[in-house]
Parts: structure tokens; sequence; C-alpha cells
């Protein structure tokens, strides 16, 4: 499962944790049908759990299918699925919630998202 | 001495709807004039590696210039008061003052994304002026997918989040530091101005019902397309090439919307052939 070591790989990138020093909130992160919820505190993945209750939600969600989610992970990701904001037009993500602390540190989010990218294809 | 590149920057003013505009112009080479438009959001500094380029500046003298608001050039006087916002109208006469007070005969240009739009333009309405137009990632319809209003606001910063947003358009193949060289002239635009493009680029200046009367035997048409951009597609890229009969397409394989900026070295493979056969015609 990617999002076992997304918490590792995040943390353990100073130059990106440096970048996102200013975040810290929850947000949603959906592969096909399932929810999870990872929270950030200055940067850092304190936590990454299954959403089991609908009172259990981030400030924003980012949802695509499992599939996407793959390509996007690949080293050198296939046109449309090699950025989140690439995604968009072609409608492969969904963006839900307040977007305001997503675009205020997007190219952040961006790269957290990216991290299980291992230069491997 | 330091070992200085070829490339000459200079200061000149043109009017612009009675504005006086203090324009900034980079060029180097001689021969057939190059005149190169940068992207929405962005300036000239796109330009540096083909106007270092001693293949291209031997037999064409190639010229990039700051539009106003935009890199090393001035917003006209009174901007505090104003709205930035460029229009088809206003596009296209600042490009043919800037042309003229240069004193240009008969020249290429060549643009990229908004720039290659307008170029489009410019092959039905000055094709008589032009030898030929070069619209890099120019398509003549795009749909928007995101809300402007993002990119000025006082709670997001706005030179991040411009870069952020067209991060996605750089092919993930290209170089790192130019990719980031890329991503550095928008995170350097005043606030507003990528807004203010993108209301040609996306609303304004969409140009398919009038793209079909471009006569390419009056003024020769090049599409390029990254395979990467999100915007100009390369299927957008064939569909307005379709449209205008005559035009040649190319669709540049690894590449994103930055090509001469994004990956300079694949670019070259791509554009040489083009200007080879401008300089043959």
């Amino acid at each position: 499962m990617v999002l076992n070591k997304l918490k590792d790989q995040v943390n353990g990138n100073k130059a990106l944790t440096e970048r996102g020093k200013w975040v810290s909130l929850s947000f949603t992160f959906g592969i096909d049908n399932d929810d999870y919820l990872i929270s950030i505190k200055n940067g850092k993945i304190t936590q990454i759990q299954k959403r089991n209750l609908a009172t259990e939600s981030g400030i924003f969600a980012i949802r695509a299918a499992k599939s996407t989610w793959i390509e996007h992970w690949r080293c050198i990701p296939k046109r449309d699925f090699h950025d989140i904001w690439s995604m968009l037009p072609k409608q492969l993500i969904t963006l839900d919630g307040n977007l305001l602390p997503l675009i205020q540190n997007l190219q952040f989010f961006k790269d957290l998202i990216a991290s299980p990218r291992d230069g491997k294809d | 001495m330091p070992n200085f590149e070829p490339i000459v920057g200079r200061y000149f003013t043109i009017y612009v709807e009675g504005q006086p505009c203090r324009i900034y112009v980079e060029e180097a080479g001689d021969g057939i004039p190059l005149v190169c438009l940068h992207t929405a959001g962005s300036d000239a500094r796109q330009y540096r590696h083909l106007l270092c380029d001693e293949t291209i500046t031997k037999n064409f003298r190639v010229i990039a210039f700051d539009m106003p608001w935009h890199g090393k050039s001035n917003p006209p006087p009174g901007f505090r008061d104003n709205e930035y916002r460029l229009t088809t109208e206003l596009y296209k006469e600042t490009v043919m003052t800037f042309c003229r007070a240069y004193d240009l005969v008969n020249p290429v240009i060549m643009g990229c994304s908004m720039g290659g739009r307008l170029t489009l333009h410019l092959a039905l309405e000055q094709a008589e002026y032009f030898r030929s137009v070069i619209a890099l990632e120019g398509a003549d319809k795009l749909e928007p997918y995101y809300d402007l209003s993002w990119l000025h606001r006082p709670d997001v910063h706005g030179g991040e989040v411009c870069a952020a947003f067209v991060s996605a358009q750089i092919a993930p193949q290209s170089p790192d530091e130019y990719r980031w060289e890329t991503l550095w002239h928008y995170m350097q635009g005043g606030p507003g101005i990528f807004k203010g493009d993108l209301y040609f680029y996306w609303h304004d200046g969409d140009f398919d019902d009038r793209s079909p009367r471009i006569n390419t035997k009056n003024c020769p048409v090049y599409l390029l397309s990254g395979e990467y951009d999100s915007s100009c597609t390369p299927e957008r890229t064939i569909d307005t090439a379709e449209r205008i009969t005559g035009a040649k397409t190319t669709i540049m394989e690894g590449m994103g919307h930055f090509p001469m900026s994004e990956n300079p070295e694949l670019f070259k493979k791509f554009i040489y052939p083009i200007l080879e056969e401008i300089l043959g015609a």
C-alpha cells in the first residue's frame, strides 16, 4: 500500500517539509471509494488513517481512481496523469471542500502527493 | 572581460492605445527578423536559449521583447488605477506597433501559448507583412479549467500560485534546471498579470470561427504542440490544423507547454527544420 510509505517519504524530504512549514491541517485523500485522512503539522505528516465516519473530514478533498494514482506515481507518468493540475481538465480528479489552503500551498501538496515516485518505473 | 552572451538588451518607448509603454527588448543575430512572443504571465527570458543559438542566429535576427506590464517593460502610467486585462485588439496593436517601431521588414513571428494564439490572428490580418507564423502551443480555441480569481487575491501569493498552476504544463522529462527557471519567471510576474493575460488566452482570443480564413499560401503557418501540454493539447492543435488549410503540424513528444525554455535542447530538434524551411522558401 503506497500510503503506508508516504509518511516516511514526506517527512524524510527536508526541502519539502521546510517549504510546508506553515501547513498544519488534515485533508482527505480518496482512492476509488476509500477516503483517507492525511494529517499534517508544520509540513510533516503526523498521521494517515482510513476515514471510517462521515464526521471525520479533512478541510479539502482530492479524490481519484486507484488506477489514476498508480499512473501518477510512475517515474514518468503518461500525459494528463503527471500532475494533479493536469488531471483537472481531463476530470481525472475531483476537488472538494475549502480549497484555499490547497491553493495557498499548491506546489507543496503536489509534491507531497507525488512523493511515492521512486525514480524506478 | 567576461564571456558575454551574444544577447543585447535595450529599452525604447512605444505608444499603444495612446499610452506610452517603455519596452525592454533583447536581440541577437543577423538575417531574417524572427520576433518571439512570450507566454501569458512570463517574459522574454523564455527565449534566451534561442538568442544564444548560433545555428539560428547566423541566419535569423532573433528579437524577443517583454510585453507591457511584463518582465522589464513598464506598465503604462497610471496603471495603479486600472486592472490589467489583455484583449485581442490590445495585443495585436502592441505587437504591430512594436514591429513597425523596429522597422522590421517581412519578419517571421513565433509565439508561445497566448503568443502562439496571437500569431494566428496575425496570419489572417497581417498576411502580407509576416513571412510566416510559428504558433507554439497556440491552438485557436481552448477550454478554461480553473477559476482565474485564484491568481490574484490577497490571501494567496501570486507568484507562488502562478508557478504552481503552470508547473503542471511542464513535461516530467524536462531538465529540472530549466523546469525551475521557467517557473521562476512566473514567480516574478506582477500582481494580476497572468490572470489578465489569460483573459485573452481563454476568453477573448478564441479564433476558431476565423482561422479557416487564413491563407497559408500568403503566410505559411506552423503549429507545434507538446505532448504534455494540458491546455493547448496535441488534439486541440490537430483540430486547429484541420481548420487551417495548409498548416503544418508538429507534435513534440516529451515536451510540455514551454518548449523554448523547459527543454531547449529537445526543442532544437523540432524548430530547426521549420526555420530551415523558412530560410529556403
